[in-house]
């Protein structure tokens, strides 16, 4: 009798034990998700910050640029640099035939001709001379050279040929490939060309959406959480849209794309792939959020401050706009980043009124078409050429810090300007 | 111009508000008392000058364009156009007033161009008139009202109450704004597959819709087989299905051991960094599917000798539940640490263990909440899009195999629209049609969830 009790007893023990390590694991495993994952796009992506240069030597023939004796800066402007940049790849191999100089040629960027018409345009001295040009290599050298591309597969099944392998291990051997920070990954718009696409673009029409949508959520959604929190009668009208508030936070965000296209793009006639239409798609995207978050911190203001600010004559009005939402701004500041936030990582919405067109201009203003960040990694991922993969994966790490330094900014605001009520 | 007219409008609103203001302070002055505070004279003064003339202003802005073209088109009205060919006339004269016209330009066209920039100017200047002479009869109106002391405090606060009331009323109009969208698409691509074909429907080919020739007219036969939506229901749900196997178990028990086990600190910390999981774009999940656990699936498929597609399935389902985990873990986490205290105590004072506590008491306790945090999480697996468009397939096969690839309604929908879209088109209405179907199913899911968690929480609080 006793020993069965003392049976049981350990029974119990072990279970609770047992369900206690469940719980362990699955905390475990929810951390374990977060790390791969983050060590994935890490480990994928860190390379994209660096871009391999080929360094040639390129001789600025006066004749073969068809340039007149002492040539001015429009001269050199119009030159034609073609020839010698063909001449100076062709002349890494001396020995080389008609098929083999192609092959040469497609070791660099297409922008191998612009990148020495910079270096002649920042020293008209060079002229007749030789000098070391750093040229973007092609972005298949360059997956190459970071060690991402396996050189054993078959000459067939890659797009760097044994050719062009040789020339470019006598160049890496001589140290005439230089690995660099890879600037033009910030400042260049997108490209069909993995080695010469840049965020720049896709950066620039994330920033105007956002500013759009934040000027048009913000006002609206303060100024509604104010009527709901502080004078909306108590009656089914002011339940209904409180219904309504709740169902949208919680719509899949692809419904509000089609919103966008059936209303936004059909009916109202507003320019197409432009961050100006998708800012308006997000800011309603983001009106519930930004108005549940208002409504919290407005309701987190003690009464007391109303009834001092009522018993010291003021309106109603003027008790509200006076006293309560200057104290409840930290939280609908905070509120209103985090929704931001959310929107900034926001992609289907925007493929749908087709932001997701090619833009290869930086755009000026909201009325411009452009992509957005998140829409810029579907591109990407979207594409077959091996070198796009790293540039996703910068691309996810540069969305990311974004999004890191948005929701520390909210903790910030909230941790330091709330007044806690005590 | 309407930019100037607009700036003028503006500039007017800020110079009357100083202007009142210092009325009322000549006014006090006087030795009179003041019914307000004097900047509610100079907001009195602003409202009555900016808003009735803003009122007019955007009115003009909308109709002018539509008298214009009335006015325009009813030199051909008894020509015998067709409605297009109006249409046509009408962007023809108006390219050729821009001096845009490439075509040939008929005397017609050319008459209707010079009709159309003199109806333009004739607009302009007649609305820059009364513009300016509804603000100088309203600021005129409003000056008196002020010169005479009356009431301005009420009058303001009771045009700032309405303009709050209207801006609550934003959240409705978004979502007639939504129904609408989708509610007139749905019903012409109603008009040509009936609704049974499409719910009962088990082939899906949009693709096959897009190649007829647009020069024929729309024949309903020709639809017959290809806008079934039955792979396309089964493939979200089971999808959502494998989604939830994965969030449901580990969701919950995180959520069970924050709020029941955890000690202060690892709350602390555990807490936010799951919350992260959250916070990461779906695109990045998408990409992080399609480029790692997809082709990982299908190697360890191979080398157990299954035939796995590198878009199965399983790899957008279990991608996906890994980020709903946090939705699930934090509502239940919410909704277990609200069960009063005092029913553990009761449960211990029996002799309990802490996990028969959990398991008997409190968890019949929480059900309810946690059965609305776990519809949440299945209303966001459903309208969940860039995981499943990115490492899903795209093609609706019928299957219930989790290593072969299927297709959902999001996915159709950013398949079907990604191009050009023409509207008018069977394929584009038939997204629109699975548009209204996903809304109407999150709709449902949403309310039942909402109501059970508040239910829930009315209970306790």
């Amino acid at each position: 009798m006793n020993k069965n009790k003392e049976q049981l007893l350990n029974k119990r023990y072990k279970a609770e034990k047992r369900f206690r390590l469940y719980g362990q694991s699955a905390i475990f495993m929810a951390l374990l998700f977060l790390t791969i994952f983050i060590f994935k796009i890490f480990s994928t992506g860190y390379s994209a910050f660096q871009k391999t240069w080929l360094i040639v030597p390129v001789t600025f023939d006066a004749e073969l640029m068809m340039l007149e004796q002492n040539p001015s800066k429009e001269d050199l402007k119009d030159a034609d640099y073609y020839d010698i940049a063909l001449k100076s790849m062709a002349d890494l191999d001396p020995n080389a035939n008609e098929d083999q100089e192609n092959e040469l040629k497609r070791m660099v960027s297409y922008f191998f001709e612009r990148e020495i018409k910079r270096e002649l345009l920042n020293d008209p001295s060079l002229i007749g001379k030789t000098k070391d040009v750093y040229l973007t290599a092609s972005d298949d050298l360059d997956q190459v050279f970071k060690g991402n591309y396996p050189r054993d597969l078959p000459e067939d099944q890659r797009r760097v040929t044994d050719y062009q392998l040789k020339i470019f291990d006598q160049l890496v051997e001589l140290g005439k490939v230089e690995s660099k920070f890879n600037l033009s990954f910030f400042t260049y718009p997108d490209s069909r060309e993995a080695e010469l696409a840049g965020i720049a673009s896709s950066f620039m029409g994330s920033i105007f959406s956002i500013l759009v949508c934040l000027m048009i959520a913000f006002p609206v959604a303060v100024l509604a959480a104010i009527y709901l929190e502080e004078f909306a009668p108590k009656n089914r009208f002011t339940d209904f849209i409180e219904v309504n508030i709740n169902n949208l936070a919680a719509v899949p965000s692809i419904v509000f794309g089609l919103l966008g296209l059936g209303i936004l793009l059909a009916v109202f006639q507003l320019p197409r792939s432009t961050p100006l239409v998708g800012g308006i798609t997000l800011s309603l995207m983001t009106l519930p959020t930004i108005i549940i978050a208002c409504r919290a911190s407005l309701k987190a203001v003690p009464p007391s401050i109303r009834e001092a600010a009522l018993a010291m004559g003021a309106s109603k009005m003027q008790t509200t706009m006076h006293h309560t939402v200057p104290l409840s701004m930290p939280g609908t500041l905070s509120g209103t980043i985090i929704g931001l936030a959310q929107a900034l990582g926001e992609t289907a919405p925007l493929i749908l009124i087709g932001m997701v067109a090619f833009v290869n201009t930086i755009p000026g203003s909201p009325l411009d078409p452009a992509a957005s960040l998140p829409v810029q990694i579907y591109i990407w991922a979207e594409s077959a050429e091996r070198g796009f993969v790293e540039k996703v994966s910068a691309c996810i790490m540069v969305l990311l810090g974004f999004l890191i330094i948005m929701n520390l900014f909210a903790q910030i605001i909230r941790h330091k300007f709330e007044k806690k009520w005590s | 111009m309407n930019l100037i007219l607009f700036i003028f409008i503006v500039l007017l609103g800020f110079t009357s508000y100083y202007f009142g203001r210092r009325k009322a302070y000549t006014i006090q002055s006087t030795n009179k008392r003041l019914t307000a505070l004097p900047q509610f004279y100079g907001y009195y003064l602003a409202i009555w000058c900016a808003i009735p003339a803003f009122i007019i202003f955007s009115l003009w802005a909308i109709f002018e364009p539509t008298i214009v073209k009335l006015l325009i088109l009813s030199d051909y009205s008894n020509q015998g156009y067709l409605d297009d060919e109006l249409n046509l006339i009408y962007e023809k004269t108006k390219a050729l007033s821009r001096g845009q016209f490439t075509g040939e330009i008929t005397p017609f066209i050319e008459a209707s161009a010079e009709k159309y920039l003199s109806l333009r100017s004739i607009a302009q200047s007649s609305k820059a008139v009364i513009v300016l002479s509804i603000i100088i009869a309203s600021v005129a109106y409003a000056y008196k009202k002020i010169s005479s002391n009356s009431r301005t405090r009420e009058p303001v606060e009771k045009f700032l109450k309405a303009v709050l009331f209207t801006a609550s009323l934003a959240a409705i109009l978004t979502t007639v704004g939504i129904v609408f969208s989708l509610i007139f698409q749905t019903i012409d691509f109603f008009k040509v597959i009936p609704l049974f074909d499409f719910v009962f429907g088990t082939h899906w080919y949009p693709a096959k819709a897009f190649v007829r020739d647009s020069s024929e007219a729309l024949d309903p036969t020709m639809y017959s087989d290809t806008f079934g939506a039955v792979p396309i229901f089964a493939g979200t749900f089971f999808i959502a299905f494998i989604a939830m196997c994965v969030a449901i178990p580990i969701g919950l028990m995180s959520g069970i051991y924050l709020a029941e086990y955890a000690s202060v600190k690892v709350r602390q910390y555990a807490k936010p960094l799951i919350e992260i999981l959250a916070g990461i774009p779906t695109v990045v999940y998408g990409f992080f599917a399609a480029l790692t656990v997809g082709p990982f699936l299908k190697e360890i498929g191979n080398s157990m000798g299954l035939d796995v597609s590198a878009e199965s399935a399983l790899a957008a389902g279990g991608v996906m539940g890994i980020m709903i985990i946090p939705f699930i873990s934090s509502l239940s986490d919410d909704v277990i640490t609200s069960v009063p205290q005092s029913l553990r105590d009761g449960s211990y004072a029996m002799g309990a263990t802490k996990s028969e506590t959990i398991k008997k008491v409190i968890f019949p306790a929480a059900l309810p909440g946690i059965v609305g945090s776990i519809l949440l999480g299945v209303s966001r697996a459903i309208g969940e899009t860039m995981i499943v468009v990115m490492a899903s397939g795209l093609a609706a096969n019928l299957t219930l195999n989790p290593l072969e690839s299927t297709s959902t309604i999001t996915a159709q929908i950013v398949v079907i629209l990604i191009g050009d879209q023409a509207f008018g088109d069977p394929k584009t209405q038939a997204a629109f049609a699975l548009g209204m179907s996903l809304f109407l199913v999150t709709l449902c899911l949403n309310i039942v969830a909402l109501r059970v968690v508040k239910k829930y929480r009315e209970k306790y609080e």
